[in-house]
């Protein structure tokens, strides 16, 4: 044997792309190694302690139900639980978890250890190797070779990280760790165009010096939510978080300052998503608002460290305090560490296929904040399909590509590759056009065959698994036959639910299609069953009580996928197409959509564009057709 | 792509009597057409000179005869209407001396153009977009100048205006519902429905009153159809001729004289009016006259407006009320007294007061008084006045409005049943994304912007 091994799949990174890739990887058989610049950073939080919240919470569902971790071990770590969006209906309810940050990350690394065929690596990769067009391993710092059939590279905010903090910049990873060097001059050589974004953190404080008693106290929920369709729904112990408010006396320490925010004078060039403003952004360019509102957030069982969410900044450390202590209940507080920016290399994600390579060089993937995300589930999702196709890559096999009416993952990596991202992409549930069907709560029936399929779903989850969808079948065949009949008892449960009452008898199916009434009523007229996992009864609910609205989504897909059916040929060339305006021929040319649905979500590209595409498209086959027919068989 | 592209040539004017005659060339081949179809009277021929500039000359044919004096234009691709080389041979109106400029240019190589086809080529070439598409289309269909000028306004991009308009209002609503969606910390569900509520409304509103002027659009470019009614001899035929302005129905005092359906296209204040007179719709043994009786019929059903004639000398009969009966129940009536020379007006308000309910027209087919009243009337049953506002706007762009408007019915209904922004959400998307289609507008990064304009959201 000689020095390293020789690996089927090598990860770059070991953030929380990278463990999720790594993970997928030697799970579906590959033998698999994780590089990280240092063991003791693996799927380190570097910003705020939690997992969640709209679009973010279904991502996570999403990576479950695919097999992939995250969900898993923030069922294990968290300090609190809530069901966000609860009076909203059930395509945008979230959930979202506060996080013991340090055991999530030993979690993390202890699940990696125990991994068979996976291998981890402290080392700083500096080099992809490439020949003829494949990839074939990467080179360490320290100039050891490690020869890989494919490749994962889920850098995070690593790549030429350099910190900032008022007037005080330095060559650095997030939290003080050591930045990566040479990887994006490799990129470069490798023809690859790379970009520079910035995002930031606010500042951590001693929670022993907050005075909790001036602020509003958030508790979580009572019931026993989990990410995980494996979780126990064990009743566990939670920790609140607290809600105080900035006010014009925070606003105007800010203001004063402004010559000295790097945000404002110049010494940041790259572009920060505006979705996550620093405080001093929220002040200039809402300058009408009085307050804004700041979270506490714990960080741990057993720290007393806190998170303090609303105050992103990169003001100098002594304004920084200045601005903690104008705000009510952090009058004495102690900071024990300054909010930062920090800047880093990104590459320009249309250079992706839908399956997260490179177009340009085989067998080498792309996932997480390298590609221009920010957030941890972002991130997770794409370093899960990134492992998922690196596997696939390796097996000879077809990538497994998410649609955007499969996945909101489909609809981050779409948009993604299709479109680019002028900033730091963050998943929002208003990026998805099927809202309904894409909820947290369905997430397996959509998608956990297919992670059964490239062989990631193991057979404990495809039980679990198949035994709810079984039920869920049944309970729904059940109501349809059942028929509820117009007796006393049912009157007056309908009656005190506000609905009107029964002429005659109706299947139980049609009572649940009212708005106003609920599985719980059911169960009052003793038709519903007592004995059902939750789980079985809100997907029987949502599903006919929002069934109008849903097929009007179907519809839409269905209009969708003929388009996506349309596939563009490879070699087509935009440049001879007269009618097209420039724009969309640059774009097209640049990104060459696989399909015409996907050149349709290209920004720049018409309506009227696609349509003469579609025309000059439908030329070309039946031109081919010709020839075919004419030339007979040969 | 490289698909070889002919030259094809049309009459570009509608075929009605007009001063001037248009038959445009285009296409690769469009020069060297002109040069066999046109002599200048001086100068280089039409494939040597400028774009943009102007000859006069004759129209010859093969045999180098004078068919017609004309102008040319040339225009060369792509700054052309359809993007290609274009020759027009402006001639003589008139759909004769046009006809033969055309027969000439198609001697001279090149092909028929099919309907549209035009046009169909200025899209592909991107020198116009949908919208105005289909406005060229009404153009080139207008019946009469007042619809001609509502396309060419179309053309200029006001209804596109009015339509973004509404898209903009809709896209605040939508960015309302996002932000409490993806943003549930901000509480921002009263704010949200209040917006919704006004947007939505306002939204219907505008989006009604561009519906009306669609049907003024369908009114322009199909015609208005007014169909006269009545029994036999009251008149019908007299009135019709008083409001065609010429002598065309056969006007006799023995009842069943105009059997069959006579008819005749006026243009009322700049819109286009078909009068039809009808046999009459009584029970008949006579076969010709029944024949004639179900053609009535059928004018009726597809009649937009009805006429009810009455005679006023004789007052109200049971054959008249009979028939009144017979009229189609959806259709609008005017009930027109006529011969009301020859009654007092006491009689007359008699007759009004039994009548109430039915708007009411007094003339005298013979002298013409009321005429011009009846003819007032008629245009404002159609919803035809005041269209100084219009649009003209197609059947796609009229289904599209309706979509929109049903989806934002639906979308006050889901917030009336207490439903979530998700739910809401649907539908106000849909009502955004059917306008779009008139406009041709791409949406998605729209919303973002509109939803970190307004909000203040961060860590």
């Amino acid at each position: 044997m000689g020095l390293t091994k020789k690996y089927d799949v090598a990860v770059v990174g070991a953030g929380h792309a990278g463990i999720e890739a790594a993970l997928a990887c030697a799970r579906m058989g590959m033998e698999t190694v994780c590089f990280t610049t240092n063991l003791d950073n693996i799927a380190m939080m570097n910003c705020n302690p939690s997992i969640g919240g709209p679009a973010k919470g279904h991502l996570v569902r999403e990576i479950d139900a695919l097999g992939g971790q995250m969900g898993l071990t923030a069922d294990q770590t968290f300090l609190q639980m809530r069901l966000l969006n609860r009076g909203k209906g059930p395509a945008v309810q979230a959930l979202r978890a506060q996080i013991d940050k340090r055991s999530y990350a030993w979690q993390m690394r202890l699940t990696l250890e125990r991994t068979a065929r996976l291998d981890l690596k402290q080392a700083m990769v500096q080099e992809v190797l490439v020949e003829d067009g494949r990839v074939c391993g990467v080179k360490t710092a320290s100039g050891l070779v490690y020869e890989a059939k494919a490749v994962v590279l889920s850098t995070g905010t690593y790549l030429h990280g350099k910190t900032i903090v008022g007037e005080l910049q330095r060559e650095s990873g997030p939290s003080g760790m050591a930045p990566a060097v040479g990887l994006t001059e490799c990129l470069r050589r490798l023809g690859l165009q790379v970009g520079r974004f910035k995002t930031g953190t606010p500042p951590r404080l001693d929670g022993r010096t907050v005075d909790y008693s001036a602020m509003q106290r958030q508790d979580g929920d009572p019931e026993p939510w989990r990410f995980s369709l494996l979780s126990p729904r064990d009743e566990r112990k939670q920790l609140p978080c607290w809600l105080t408010y900035t006010n014009p006396r925070t606003h105007e320490l800010i203001r004063r300052n402004l010559h000295r925010a790097p945000l404002f004078n110049g010494m940041i060039q790259g572009r920060g998503p505006r979705y996550c403003p620093s405080v001093e952004d929220k002040v200039v360019r809402f300058a009408d608002k009085e307050s804004h509102q700041v979270f506490i957030e714990p960080e741990s069982w057993e720290s007393s460290e806190v998170y303090v969410l609303g105050l992103s900044t990169s003001l100098p450390e002594e304004v920084q305090i200045e601005v903690i202590h104008s705000i009510r209940g952090l009058e004495e507080a102690e900071m024990l560490r300054p909010g930062y920016a920090i800047e880093y290399d990104y590459v320009v994600s249309t250079q992706l296929r839908p399956s997260l390579e490179v177009k340009t060089i085989r067998g080498l993937f792309c996932g997480g904040q390298i590609n221009g995300t920010s957030g941890y589930e972002e991130a997770a999702a794409q370093g899960l399909l990134a492992g998922i196709n690196a596997a696939l890559y390796v097996q000879g096999r077809e990538p497994l590509v998410l649609t955007r009416a499969d996945a909101y993952i489909g609809v981050l990596i779409d948009d993604l590759v299709t479109k680019g991202t002028p900033e730091p992409y963050r998943m929002m549930t208003s990026r998805a056009e099927y809202r309904l069907m894409l909820r947290q709560d369905n997430a397996h029936l959509r998608l956990t065959e297919k992670g059964r399929d490239v062989g990631l779903v193991d057979d404990h989850r495809w039980g679990v698994f198949t035994e709810l969808r079984q039920a869920i079948s049944a309970e729904r065949e059940r109501l349809e036959r059942t028929v509820v009949a117009p007796t006393p008892e049912v009157q007056a449960v309908l009656r005190d639910a506000g609905s009107s009452e029964l002429k005659s008898g109706v299947p139980a199916v049609r009572l649940l299609t009212r708005p106003e009434i609920r599985y719980t009523h059911l169960q009052a007229m003793g038709v519903g069953r007592n004995d059902l996992d939750p789980a079985v009864v809100q997907e029987v609910e949502t599903v006919l009580k929002y069934q109008g609205y849903i097929e009007k989504e179907i519809e839409q897909v269905e209009r969708m996928r003929r388009l996506e059916g349309k596939r563009i040929p490879a070699d087509f060339s935009y440049q001879s197409l007269q009618g097209l305006s420039m724009e969309a021929r640059e774009k097209l040319e640049k990104i060459r959509p696989e399909t015409l649905g996907q050149a349709s979500r290209i920004s720049g590209v018409s309506p009227a564009d696609i349509g003469m595409l579609m025309v000059y498209l439908e030329q070309r086959r039946s031109g081919r057709e010709e020839v075919r027919d004419g030339g007979g068989e040969c | 792509m490289g698909r070889a592209v002919d030259t094809i040539a049309a009459v570009a004017t509608a075929p009605v009597e007009a001063g001037i005659g248009v038959v445009r060339i285009s296409g690769p081949e469009a020069l060297r057409v002109g040069d066999r179809a046109f002599r200048p009277r001086r100068g280089r021929p039409l494939s040597e000179r400028r774009s943009h500039s102007v000859a006069y000359g004759w129209v010859v044919n093969t045999d180098g005869h004078r068919v017609d004096e004309a102008l040319a234009l040339v225009m060369l691709g792509p700054h052309s209407y359809t993007g290609e080389d274009v020759v027009e041979l402006q001639c003589h109106g008139g759909a004769v001396a046009v006809r033969r400029v055309l027969e000439v240019a198609l001697e001279a190589g090149a092909r028929l153009a099919e309907p549209g086809e035009f046009t169909r080529r200025a899209f592909l070439n991107g020198r116009i977009d949908l919208s105005q598409a289909e406005a060229v289309v009404e153009v080139i269909r207008a019946k009469t100048d007042r619809a001609m000028e509502a396309a060419v306004r179309q053309l200029e991009g006001s209804f596109s205006h009015a339509i973004r308009e509404v898209r903009e209002r809709l896209l605040g609503v939508a960015a309302q519902l996002e932000a409490e969606i993806d943003f549930p910390e901000l509480e921002l569900e009263t704010e949200s429905r209040e917006a919704l509520l006004e947007g939505c409304s306002w939204s219907l509103e505008r989006i009604g009153v561009l519906l009306r002027n669609v049907r003024r659009g369908d009114l322009l470019r199909n015609g208005l159809r007014v169909v006269l009614a009545g029994r036999p001899n009251v008149g019908k035929s007299s009135l019709l001729n008083r409001l065609v302005g010429k002598d065309r129905a056969i006007v006799t005092a023995v009842p069943g004289t105009t059997r069959d359906v006579i008819e005749e296209w006026v243009s009322l204040g700049g819109v286009p009016v078909l009068y039809a007179d009808t046999a009459g719709i009584r029970e008949t043994e006579d076969e010709v006259e029944r024949f004639g009786v179900d053609r009535s019929r059928e004018m009726l059903r597809r009649a937009d407006l009805i006429l009810w004639v009455v005679d006023a000398g004789s007052g109200l009969t049971a054959e008249d009320l009979a028939l009144r009966e017979q009229l189609p129940s959806s259709k609008p009536v005017i009930g027109v007294l006529n011969k009301t020379d020859l009654v007092d007006p006491a009689a007359l308000d008699a007759l009004a007061a039994e009548l109430k309910g039915l708007r009411l027209i007094q003339v005298s087919a013979l002298s013409g008084a009321g005429i011009e009243e009846l003819e007032r009337a008629v245009l404002e049953e159609a919803g035809a006045l005041d269209m100084e506002e219009g649009f003209v706007a197609t059947e796609r762009q009229g289904d599209a409005l309706r979509r929109a408007a049903d989806a934002l019915r639906s979308a006050l209904a889901t917030a009336e049943a207490g439903y979530g922004p998700d739910l809401i959400s649907v539908d106000v998307r849909a009502a955004w994304s059917a306008l779009g289609e008139i406009t041709g507008d791409t949406v998605d990064e729209d919303l973002l912007d509109q939803i970190f304009s307004r909000f203040c959201i961060g860590k």
